[in-house]
């Protein structure tokens, strides 16, 4: 069977790497109908991914340099770079996630709306990169988030990131809206907000989690008085 | 120097002295003489060490301790205090902190990272790792096994309490300071938030829009170079500092490529020299460049943020050619370059520097000379000379302050001797005068980078160094001017291979300890435009 | 000129011949809503691509223009998405004052849009205290936006919409006192009278130095009322992250970001009906021969024209200048806009009164 196979304005089909991963995802098929609403509403989503601007380190400046002049993601539709979590579509973690970053990363993907999408920017975010065995960096982000899109690089070149956005945008296009669940995390690694006078329960949300099963357990019994602060 | 050792013998008798034929005095005191002799130190008219250059945590083998660095402005006279805690179990060090102001933070950092407790210090939390961090991991005998710190996905606990530790009657008594009152409205601006430059968090209690008081937190983005760096062989090392402030990231490897040179006494080609040099004054005005750009973008003048980043990546074009990256070259290495210049590199450098000062009155016309601007930097976040070196902060935002300390003209290394500039000083010390010195500076480097280029000699850009290096025992301190201030480095070898202790001094984490000082009385907006002026990297800070 | 009041007026008659003179009235009313909202939903959509299109070309960039030819339906791919984006509910919120604030906003803004004389018999809402109803209903969104901050259980909002409400308070004294001036120099308040009033001279040509005083303060106040830039301080991106509605996603967030683009549209638009004419051509008197030709340009081309010269000067000082201050912002309204517009009211009756306008 033909696979239908998804356009992205600017460069070919068979420019792009990871083809068969593409068409993995379209292995079985669409509906007549739902199929072309779904691709109505995939255009829609694809061509107009907002990031969140967030960055830690190195990765951040070149993030900012897409934005700029000379490559200018804005041609794509990824202009409106968004501050507040819930009006994002994507979080770009650039940079190094530590052990004290963890929660609040955690805490901000929690904080966006559905359908939501990690981009790993740069070796850090994917697997600790030249700071693997620190004590307190977290090796590679998709121990904490479901990762859509690794870029590698050290710090990740501006083209290599609108390659990686158009990657995104690929795999927006293949997704299905109708019948498949919209949500895309399990309710299982939701963290509960945490607020004065609740007690979440740990241990039962992360069983299948193995950072956070760790967490749970490890979890010291201080006061959480304090602990919904909220992370903005 | 004799006098000075004749002085400080006066005041603690039984202090060891060493280094007595170089021009730094080391001297080593016990902690209960520290106290005493601090007060004398800041105040006596003989010693007046009113900079405190760095305060580094050791771990000596046996005993915890610290390295204290002073320089007197006034005398131009430097000393090194080294002090060991008396007990490993439980270190206890006299606090700095009623004396300079910078001792505050760089004492919770020593408690973070060594667990040495500073008495009189009113805040001894941690200043980078967790709350709930078990141990102390600059410690010899840290245990990083991940099952007694995992990853953590629960929220810190963060009290509003902050311990502080005072001596009674030969006793130590902990207190709890409360850090805000229960009603005041606390905002929690960052980690993430596009005005912290990365991820900073600031506590702010607000009184309506007016700022009380703010509190730093660092540390999301501490990712333990320093320890990392005990494991690693001198080449290796190299590797880090372009990631610490990733805009001077040509400056900070010069930093410690020299002290590992000086320490080995090895002798750099002049072409090399002038190789970094060169790089060094171009990183500098892509990093003012930058600042220009968050600064139009943070007061919300979006437009000039591109303009800015449009002639920034020229620079990175030339960067590029002649090392491998854009943002992070990784060019220098021990004894040189890695590489030789692009054939294209002076005349695409001569080209820029042509081209930039005629953008520049560009920049000043669409953002300097606006009244809005203006009206939101002339005055606010008022730092003066005094507070500027009692609290460390040096770069352009000291000389903005009246205090002139590039290092380029007062200690010059590499080739700086050799070339003539001015240092941009100016009297003000608000956010308007931050801004003027970098973009004045920027017109320097140009002269500079004008200069070197018709003097570039020819020859060899790497000096031959053995496979495997290895420093003399000893410690060495050499810093540079980079964009934000004077970065250092310190080594402490024993001999091998590894350095036994890595620290560096980053330029940014006074400039992050004066925003308290700087905002408080000032609206919200004010604190955006402060934190824009002083132009901290938050890599640089926790690294 | 072509009166499209023909247009309205067959209609009207075609309606009342098939049914009750009552019954025709809803179909209008009908017809008239649906129209006003389509109309509504494009000049959005246009209004947002022509903003990423004006604000690339001043940043040297080139905008969007992946997304259909030179990128002009990108916007349609935004709402798509925001159209299938989750709204969030938020624990420890003020659900239904939280649910309804981004409609207050909308309504009010829909309300004011209603009243434009889009061209030559076109307009759906005229009566007699016209612009004192535009005004009154555009100022109504002020309260969306505050409910927004209060019941959103975040700091960061409530700072944006205390801040909202200190500035359109005050500017909102602006923009009326401005307003009434030319009201003074037109003698009348009804929309469709002012423009006829302009058929031989625009205001800001009649009444001269007050007018052009009046029309740069209301441009300033009209600026700071839509929450733009160098005024967006309640949604100050670099201070507050998103300000007022740093808690809603999805349409709801949709709401504000539409309306804030339609706003800004109603401020150019009330300024070209009062300053320039609205729907009318430019007439110079005594030149016959050139007001002739300037008719032979459709009302609605004028209209639209101006309005788009407006929303670029809007789009201008938001990508030129910063941010101001809280307290700056207050300093200017209060010390200098209020008194030199009060003063410059008086010197509009005075004129009016001897007579000194052209």
């Amino acid at each position: 069977m033909e696979i239908k196979k998804p356009k992205i304005k600017g460069l070919p089909y068979n420019e792009f790497k990871d083809n068969e991963y593409i068409e993995e995802l379209r292995r079985n098929g669409v509906g007549v109908i739902v199929g072309v609403l779904d691709e109505l509403i995939n255009w829609g989503r694809s061509n107009s991914v907002w990031p969140l601007t967030f960055a830690t380190s190195c990765c951040g400046i070149e993030f900012m340099s897409i934005g700029a002049a000379r490559y200018d993601f804005a041609r794509f539709g990824f202009e409106v770079t968004r501050a507040s979590p819930r009006q994002a579509d994507v979080i770009m973690v650039a940079g190094t996630i530590v052990t004290k970053m963890a929660p609040v990363l955690l805490r901000l993907y929690e904080q966006m709306a559905d359908p939501k999408y990690v981009v790993a920017v740069g070796n850090c975010a994917i697997s600790g990169g030249p700071f693997t065995n620190s004590y307190h960096v977290v090796q590679g982000v998709d121990k904490i988030l479901p990762v859509d899109v690794f870029i590698p690089g050290c710090p990740t070149r501006p083209e290599a990131l609108l390659y990686g956005m158009m990657q995104l945008q690929r795999k927006i296009k293949l997704e299905h809206f109708f019948g498949e669940v919209n949500k895309k995390e399990p309710k299982s690694h939701q963290l509960p907000a945490i607020y004065p006078g609740e007690e979440p329960v740990f241990a039962e949300k992360y069983k299948q989690h193995p950072i956070l099963a760790n967490a749970a357990q490890n979890r010291p019994q201080a006061d959480t008085k304090q602990a919904g602060t909220k992370a903005e | 120097m004799s006098t000075l050792k004749a002085q400080i013998q006066n005041i603690c008798p039984q202090a060891a002295f060493s280094h007595e034929d170089t021009d730094t005095l080391h001297a080593e005191v016990s902690p209960k003489e520290l106290a005493g002799l601090f007060k004398h130190l800041k105040t006596d008219k003989t010693f007046l060490f009113d900079y405190m250059e760095d305060l580094i945590g050791m771990d000596f083998g046996e005993k915890l301790g610290v390295i204290y660095r002073f320089y007197s402005t006034e005398n131009k006279q430097r000393i090194v205090l080294i002090c060991q805690a008396e007990s490993r179990e439980k270190p206890e060090l006299p606090s700095a902190t009623p004396w300079w102001g910078i001792a505050n933070f760089y004492e919770r950092e020593v408690y973070d990272f060594f667990g040495i407790i500073f008495i009189g210090h009113p805040d001894m939390r941690r200043l980078f790792l967790r709350n709930d961090w078990v141990g102390y991991p600059l410690r010899k005998d840290y245990d990083a096994s991940p099952e007694i710190n995992p990853v953590r996905l629960d929220a810190e606990p963060m009290d509003d309490i902050a311990p502080s530790y005072s001596e009674k009657d030969g006793k130590i008594e902990e207190e709890d300071n409360l850090r805000f009152q229960k009603d005041e409205y606390v905002v929690n601006i960052g980690p993430q938030h596009p005005a912290t430059h990365g991820v900073l968090h600031f506590q702010v209690s607000l009184e309506g829009e007016t700022v009380k008081k703010v509190d730093v937190h660092c540390g999301y983005i501490h990712r333990g170079i320093e320890k990392m760096c005990e494991s690693l062989t001198y080449p290796q090392t190299i590797g880090y500092t372009d990631r610490l402030d990733y805009l001077s990231a040509h400056q900070n490897r010069h930093a410690l490529c020299a002290c590992i040179e000086e320490a080995m006494g090895l002798e750099i080609p002049r072409r090399a020299q002038y190789i970094r040099a060169l790089m060094d004054e171009l990183s500098r005005i892509q990093s003012h460049l930058l600042m220009y750009a968050c600064y139009c973008m943070d007061l919300g003048a979006l437009t000039p943020f591109f303009y800015a980043f449009r002639d920034r990546e020229k620079i990175l074009n030339i960067f590029e050619d002649s090392g491998a990256g854009r943002l992070i070259q990784n060019y220098y290495v021990i004894g040189g370059v890695s590489r030789d210049l692009h054939p294209d590199f002076v005349k695409k450098t001569a080209e820029f520097i042509k081209y930039l000062p005629t953008v520049l009155p560009e920049y000043h016309k669409v953002f300097t000379g606006n009244v809005i601007f203006q009206q939101r930097s002339k005055g606010i976040g008022i730092l003066t000379r005094e507070q500027a070196i009692s609290n460390g902060v040096t770069g352009p935002a000291a000389r903005a302050s009246g205090w002139a300390c590039d290092l380029r003209k007062h200690q010059p290394y590499s080739v700086y001797n050799e070339v003539e500039f001015n240092e941009i000083t100016r009297t003000g010390g608000d956010c308007f005068d931050r801004y003027m010195v970098r973009m004045d500076e920027i017109h320097e480097s140009i002269a500079i980078i004008d200069q070197l280029l018709t003097k570039l000699p020819e020859g060899d850009y790497c000096a031959k160094t053995k496979p495997v290096i290895k420093l003399p025992e000893g410690r060495y301190f050499k810093s540079v001017e980079t964009a934000r201030g004077e970065f250092g480095v310190f080594i402490e070898s024993r001999g091998e291979k590894y350095p036994w202790r890595l620290k560096f001094h980053p330029p940014c984490l006074p400039l992050v300890s004066v925003v308290d000082l700087l905002t408080r009385g000032g609206k919200i907006a004010d604190l955006i435009s402060i934190g824009a002026s002083l132009d901290y990297v938050v890599p640089d800070i926790d690294r | 000129m072509f009166d499209f009041s023909v247009v309205t007026s067959w209609i009207d008659q075609g309606l009342r011949s098939v049914m009750s003179p009552a019954a025709a009235i809803t179909v209008e009313c009908v017809l008239i809503g649906i129209v006003l909202l389509a109309l509504y939903a494009i000049m959005a959509l246009i209004l947002i691509l022509a903003e990423r299109k004006v604000c690339a070309a001043f940043q040297c960039r080139l905008g969007p223009n992946r997304v259909g030819p030179w990128g002009c339906i990108q916007v349609v791919a935004d709402m798509i998405k925001m159209l299938t984006k989750e709204i969030i509910t938020i624990k420890h919120t003020d659900k239904f004052l939280y649910n309804l604030a981004p409609f207050i906003v909308i309504i009010a803004s829909l309300l004011a849009f209603a009243c434009i004389p889009w061209g030559n018999g076109l307009q759906a809402l005229d009566f007699n205290v016209g612009i004192f109803f535009m005004i009154a209903a555009s100022s109504m969104g002020i309260v969306g936006i505050l409910l927004a901050g209060w019941s959103s259980n975040n700091k960061f909002s409530l700072i944006g919409a205390m801040r909202s409400g200190a500035q359109m308070i005050s500017y909102e004294l602006s923009i009326g006192l401005s307003l009434l001036t030319m009201v003074v120099l037109s003698g009348t308040m009804q929309i469709s009278e002012i423009v006829e009033g302009q058929n031989e001279l625009w205001f800001i040509f009649k009444g001269h130095i007050p007018a052009l005083i009046a029309f740069v303060i209301y441009l300033i106040a009209g600026t700071a009322e839509t929450n733009r830039g160098p005024f967006d301080l309640p949604e100050a991106e670099s201070e507050l992250t998103a300000g007022y509605h740093t808690e809603y996603s999805g349409m709801h967030f949709g709401f504000y970001y539409v309306a804030e683009f339609v706003n800004m549209f109603i401020v150019a638009s009330i300024a070209t009906t009062v300053f320039l004419g609205g729907w009318m051509p430019l007439h110079i008197p005594g030149l016959d021969g050139f007001n002739r030709i300037m008719d032979y340009i459709p009302s609605v081309i004028w209209f639209f024209g101006k309005s788009a010269l407006m929303v670029f000067v809007i789009m201008w000082f938001k990508w030129t200048f910063p941010r101001l201050r809280i307290d700056q912002l207050l300093n200017l309204e209060w010390k200098y806009l209020l008194p030199l517009n009060l003063l410059n009211l008086l010197v509009m009756v005075a004129i009016v009164v001897l007579g000194w306008h052209f």
